[in-house]
């Protein structure tokens, strides 16, 4: 019998809900495979509530020491490079996070497992492993197989898979320390900070007008600004806008900026990038305005406009003074 | 500070019909226009600014084809001293056999600082930089927003999820991959581009690296590519400017809005 490994995420003392949605893909995996699930948190000691996690693994290793109290790429890479070593997991599940994205690479290289990052589901076919993922800004997808290899690392994309329990396991809890001899981390965590205090609460708004980069420039911000104002709403943006500093960050929809959940949320040139859809799913209605007709974001509305936008918002501010 | 910075050229798939190719495992990319990937450019504007600050000099590598070159002259323009192309050839190319290839090339020059974009907009791999990290033994960072030099390091503000910023310090030499948004990228003119013309642009073929097979073994392979399932989607609302927005205006309040 094999294993499965998924790799706990955690911040601020609190498991974050992608390790949740790994857990569940990794569930149905071993069912599949008659496989083993266990569970990896590394982290200080008793510092990450271990609960939930125990439910849906068959074992928890918790790796305690203060030196990974928070995330540090070095540590969890040597340290899970000797797991893998000791268990030879036939997988091994992160998050495609901030974090993911500095470990599973650096893992990659240094245990020779492929790796496949951002996937969106994971398949067994043929008795080979497979993966979905999102190419071309999530206008296409695409199946990867692997090299053979013995065994094969993937980063899963957050929200692609429910955080549900899939079934009861029996959350056997094994505690350790770091390896011996482990070398000074070459980066060092200092501090947290909140990057998106500002004087609008975009999560707290019923009608949200959102722009995106179809706005065009700068300038145009203020048609849209005098527009939400117009209808009692709220300003708020899609990532590219804040990028180019044409709003603060506050206004940000998405997973590096607010999750919001308005009545109403009316997109005005904003394709869809899965990040900001994320950011949406709690919304009432959407209703989108943007001229290309394939782009993402009208697959998650409910309502769809594909004429010139500031044809639209011009009309709307004629239909208001009405 | 001397400083790398790996850039790609990738078709702008934004308000484009993409079609799949005969193959079923590449979209057709004879009609698409390219640019410059958009996290690699804020990671050059990041490179430049730091060079015009700290001194030292900044090199643009890229793999790719003589199109490719287009990148660098770019690069080059912004204000790169150097660049460098790697011409492929027929390789099959992963993130991992990228990465291979570029610690080939960069374990021979002289850097502080190795800086990539977080992810391309074509493979949206986001796991180069940090392969080529490993490659060369140098520590690594990844979704970097801002980078304050120190005397035995580099102080790093990191992008993590929800809102929230990582601070921390980094040894150097170091790999960074840059978020959008570090900086605001400087315009790049026409004329500036041919007064660059005079700039290296060196090339060298990947088959005279010392690489073994398994070297430039992909340790994955796209089977397939197909266009996202059919869903509901969105029901477009038709006609003339005036009738959609009182159509809007209508969804609106019926969902409880008040306008």
């Amino acid at each position: 019998m094999g294993e499965i490994f998924v790799v706990v995420e955690h911040r601020k003392g609190e498991v974050r809900e992608i390790t949740y949605q790994m857990l569940h893909k990794a569930d149905q995996l071993c069912r599949e495979l008659s496989d083993d699930l266990t569970a990896i948190v590394m982290g200080g000691k008793d510092d990450v509530p271990l609960n939930e996690v125990a439910k849906r693994a068959d074992r928890v290793i918790a790796v305690e020491d203060e030196r990974v109290k928070d995330f540090n790429a070095d540590l969890y890479k040597e340290t899970l490079k000797e797991l893998i070593e000791e268990h030879r997991p036939l997988l091994t599940l992160m998050a495609h996070s901030a974090y993911g994205m500095d470990l599973a690479p650096s893992l990659s290289i240094q245990t020779g497992y492929p790796l496949a990052t951002d996937c969106v589901d994971v398949l067994i076919e043929d008795g080979r492993l497979k993966v979905l993922r999102q190419i071309y800004a999530g206008k296409l997808f695409s199946k990867v197989s692997f090299k053979d290899s013995k065994g094969y690392l993937i980063t899963v994309r957050e929200g692609a898979f429910p955080p549900e329990a899939g079934g009861k396991r029996r959350g056997e809890l094994t505690r350790q320390g770091l390896p011996a001899d482990l070398p000074e981390p070459r980066k060092q965590f200092v501090a947290f900070e909140d990057a998106g205090a500002g004087e609008v609460d975009i999560s707290q708004a019923e009608l949200l007008v959102s722009v995106g980069r179809g706005i065009g420039e700068k300038e145009n911000v203020a048609i849209l600004e005098e527009l939400a104002e117009r209808m009692g709403g709220t300003l708020s943006c899609s990532r590219p806008v804040v990028d180019k500093n044409w709003l603060p960050k506050y206004h940000q929809v998405g997973t590096s900026g607010k999750t919001v959940k308005p009545r109403v949320y009316l997109a005005f040139g904003i394709s869809g990038a899965f990040q900001h859809i994320a950011g949406i799913a709690g919304a009432g209605t959407v209703i989108a305005v943007n001229k290309d007709k394939k782009a993402p974001i009208f697959r998650v509305a409910d309502y769809g406009v594909t004429e010139d936008l500031f044809k639209i918002v011009e009309a709307l501010k004629t239909e208001l003074a009405k | 500070m001397n400083i790398i910075v790996c850039v790609k050229r990738v078709p702008l798939t934004q308000e484009v019909d993409l079609e799949i190719d005969p193959k079923k495992n590449e979209v057709r990319k004879e009609m698409l226009a390219y640019a410059i990937n958009e996290w690699d450019n804020y990671a050059v504007e990041e490179a430049v600014r730091l060079k015009e600050k700290f001194q030292g000099d900044v090199t643009a590598i890229t793999i790719g084809d003589e199109d490719d070159e287009e990148v660098l002259r770019r690069c080059l323009a912004m204000g790169a001293d150097r660049a460098l192309r790697i011409d492929p050839g027929a390789l099959d190319l992963d993130a991992f056999v990228i990465s291979k290839i570029l610690a080939e090339v960069i374990g021979n020059l002289e850097y502080d600082l190795i800086l990539t974009g977080v992810q391309t907009d074509d493979m949206n791999n986001g796991a180069v930089g940090i392969m080529l990290a490993e490659h060369l033994g140098v520590a690594h960072a990844a979704v970097v927003i801002g980078i304050e030099p120190e005397a035995n390091g580099v102080k790093l503000r990191l992008e993590l999820e929800g809102g929230t910023d990582e601070v921390s310090t980094i040894k150097l030499p170091a790999v960074l991959s840059i978020q959008t948004g570090i900086n605001e990228p400087r315009y790049v003119s026409i004329m500036g581009i041919r007064k660059a013309a005079k700039k290296e642009l060196r090339v060298t073929p990947a088959d005279a690296l010392h690489l073994s097979p398994d070297d430039l073994s992909p340790r994955t392979r796209i089977e397939a590519v197909f266009f996202p399932p059919e869903t509901a989607g969105a029901e477009i609302i038709d006609g003339d400017p005036a009738t959609i927005a009182g159509r809007i205006l209508r969804i609106i309040k019926e969902k409880g809005g008040r306008v």
